[in-house]
């Protein structure tokens, strides 16, 4: 029989297999940043081991740093960067600090580098490494005491996770994107729906999707409940890596191609199970609740707890509209927005800032409107094209690179309360700030919705 | 970590679902570059609310939180497991978990049991009703065990013989440093290094 995507990539990195262990996976690559690495470098110290591979390791400052120039006024916060430092400097791995060329999100800087691969196994802490099995990589978040695992083995013990294949039929209508295709599906299959597996996004609609919209689909997978997403290498891959710092070169690039194209999903191989979605029928798509399965499209109302008919599902319902202070029944358009985010690993990339810009050409906001680039790549490619003149004369703030208002841990957050429209991944109670209220929507729906207030699409600008 | 084998306590009964790990440890608490003090922040937002569930005394001093579905969800963020652990936790049950979260646990020796929905709710009427109800959760038999209730869970043989041990993960795969040795030098050529 044949194999899944996934499962060839598994095998190819199986150091060790035992009877009833889980089998010893190398890892290609790790990713590295200040929130989660400090203990992991103090646990290596404390057992006198050191990092088997720092040249298969990369660091950045992402999670924790300011958006704006000039030093790190929160102590604490300077202490953790600083951390960083002193750990990348100890143990010979390379950093990309605040300020360098290379800054940005860990998962944006992967792929800009070219050092996401198809084929590869690649490992953070952090959940939304999953982003990089847009390249056909099995890629996946991880915890401190594994970060430490991985410095000093560069190695994972882990259980193959069954597989799943999400179907896309058809092809998105336009002005519909890849945002609004992964928050159908994890409305679709619930939060826990890919708890247990590698999901391989298949299908015309994933064939026709960039790079960059790739990415925010598997970038999601983890909210969704799935250990990674992947999609199998395409010329559309290929053309995305070609020339890349760190692609392979010459005979070596024509070697690693060949063997990239025999990375997909063999026609008699079978899944553990298979989802489809059509694409066709698909709209702008938001979240209205607390969790990411909690959403809907854009053109329908908030849904009323008692339409569920699982009573966990109702309670969750009934809790999420309280703390989001929203009526059943309200049309989703007409829900006012304070602040509206643009940026993130899920939406920070060239497109998301090109499509947003497209929208605030011309415009101006009336919300406070942050736009964070991914990176200090992106952010240097957006400004080439004027990218942030657009959205400064549209009255909206043109940000350093990081994570900001996506997890609230640097000075960017929501006060208790308001409520944004945000590109980023998660809604959870508090997320952007305490107290503060989040809509999912696509970097489309973001800038319309900063345009008028209201969430919106900009269709109906 | 320290050995697991078989632990007796009292529930905190937690109805809700979607547990995240923003709730468990809201990201502000994520600063920190020690492995300490993370109990102050568990539930730090909904302990504000003095009817939260931890915020009743009755529950003081138990060790075992019984919760909705899907706890542990969102972030990778290994400060939740420090963050339960400290505070006194040394079992969470439910009827499923982010696989992050639970891979995280079994690291840390907190031990995540997986039962139906239904089994969970009787445990939570059961310290609802009254709170002084003990839970035994044995490792070695699998088994959580309250008042007349008899529930086996699942657990694979590697991980709980490893939590029984309380062994260090990492000392075991470097038992394979000549394994991981030969894979490396089969590696294809083009990979990528960050140098």
């Amino acid at each position: 029989m044949g194999r899944t995507l996934a499962e060839k990539v598994w095998e190819q990195h199986v150091v060790r297999r035992a009877e009833g262990e889980p089998d010893l996976l190398y890892i290609d690559l790790h990713l590295i940043h200040e929130v989660t690495s400090p203990q992991a470098f103090d646990g290596l110290r404390m057992a006198a081991r050191t990092v088997r591979r720092p040249e298969l390791t990369i660091a950045t400052e992402d999670h924790n740093v300011p958006t704006v120039l000039g030093p790190i006024s929160d102590p604490v916060s300077r202490t953790q960067v600083e951390t960083l430092r002193k750990n990348a400097a100890e143990f010979g791995i390379r950093l990309h600090p605040m300020g360098d060329a290379g800054q940005g999100v860990v998962h944006i800087i992967g792929p800009q580098f070219g050092l996401t691969q198809p084929g590869m196994t690649i490992v953070c802490g952090d959940s939304h490494t999953s982003t990089h099995g847009a390249f056909g990589a099995i890629a996946f978040g991880i915890g401190t005491s594994e970060v430490e695992h991985v410095l000093a083995t560069q190695t994972l013990p882990a259980y193959r996770p069954k597989t799943m294949a999400i179907e896309v039929k058809g092809e998105l209508p336009v002005g519909v994107t890849a945002k609004d295709l992964i928050l159908a599906i994890i409305a679709k299959i619930g939060t826990g729906g890919g708890q247990g597996y590698i999901v391989e996004y298949r299908g015309e609609a994933v064939r026709k999707l960039s790079m960059e919209g790739r990415m925010t689909v598997c970038n999601m997978s983890i909210e969704a409940g799935a250990r990674a997403g992947m999609i199998a290498p395409d010329e559309t891959t290929f053309e995305y890596l070609r020339g890349r710092p760190h692609a392979p070169e010459g005979e070596s690039w024509d070697r690693a191609v060949e063997y990239w194209k025999t990375l997909r999903t063999d026609d008699d191989a079978e899944f553990d199970k298979v989802v489809e979605i059509d694409a066709s029928t698909l709209t702008p798509f938001v979240t209205w609740g607390t969790n990411p399965g909690q959403g809907a499209p854009l053109g329908s109302a908030v849904p009323a707890p008692e339409q569920f008919g699982d009573p966990v599902e109702r309670s969750a319902a009934e809790r999420a509209l309280e703390y989001m202070g929203l009526t059943a029944g309200t049309p989703l358009r007409e829900i006012q927005v304070d602040t509206v985010f643009v940026g993130s690993c899920t939406n920070g990339r060239i497109e998301d800032l090109r499509a947003a810009a497209e929208i605030l050409r011309g415009r101006k906001v009336v919300t406070r409107t942050l736009i964070v680039p991914g990176s200090m790549g992106v952010k240097k490619a957006a400004e080439e094209e004027g990218l942030h003149e657009v959205f400064k004369a549209a009255g909206a703030e043109w940000r350093e690179a990081g994570c900001s208002m996506c997890l609230g841990m640097n000075p960017d957050t929501l006060k208790p309360g308001e409520r944004s429209a945000s590109t980023s991944n998660r809604n959870f109670e508090g997320r952007q700030g305490k107290g503060g209220r989040t809509h999912l929507v696509s970097p489309q729906v973001a800038a319309a919705t900063a345009v008028t207030g209201r969430l919106t699409a900009p269709a109906d600008l | 970590m320290d050995a697991f084998t078989t632990h007796t306590g009292r529930a905190v009964p937690l109805r809700r679902s979607n547990v995240d790990t923003d709730q468990i440890i809201p990201a502000v608490w994520l600063k920190q570059v020690s492995r300490t003090g993370f109990e102050k922040g568990l539930f730090a937002a909904w302990r504000e609310d003095p009817s939260f569930v931890l915020n009743d005394p009755v529950y003081e001093g138990a060790s075992i939180l019984v919760s909705g579905p899907d706890f542990g969800t969102g972030s990778s963020r290994e400060h939740a497991v420090w963050a339960l652990q400290q505070y006194g936790f040394r079992v969470v049950i439910a009827s499923r978990f982010g696989d992050i979260f639970r891979n995280n646990s079994t690291k840390m020796g907190l031990l995540p049991v997986i039962l139906p929905e239904d089994v969970v709710e009787r445990l939570q009427d059961a310290a609802e009703a009254d709170p002084k109800t003990e839970i035994t959760v044995d490792l070695a038999e699998r088994q959580v065990r309250s008042g007349d209730l008899v529930a086996s869970f699942e657990i694979d043989d590697y991980t709980r013989w490893r939590l029984m041990e309380g062994l260090d993960d990492i000392g075991l795969t470097l038992r394979h440093a000549d394994a991981i040795e030969e894979y490396e030098n089969g590696r294809q050529p083009w990979l990528p290094t960050t140098v």
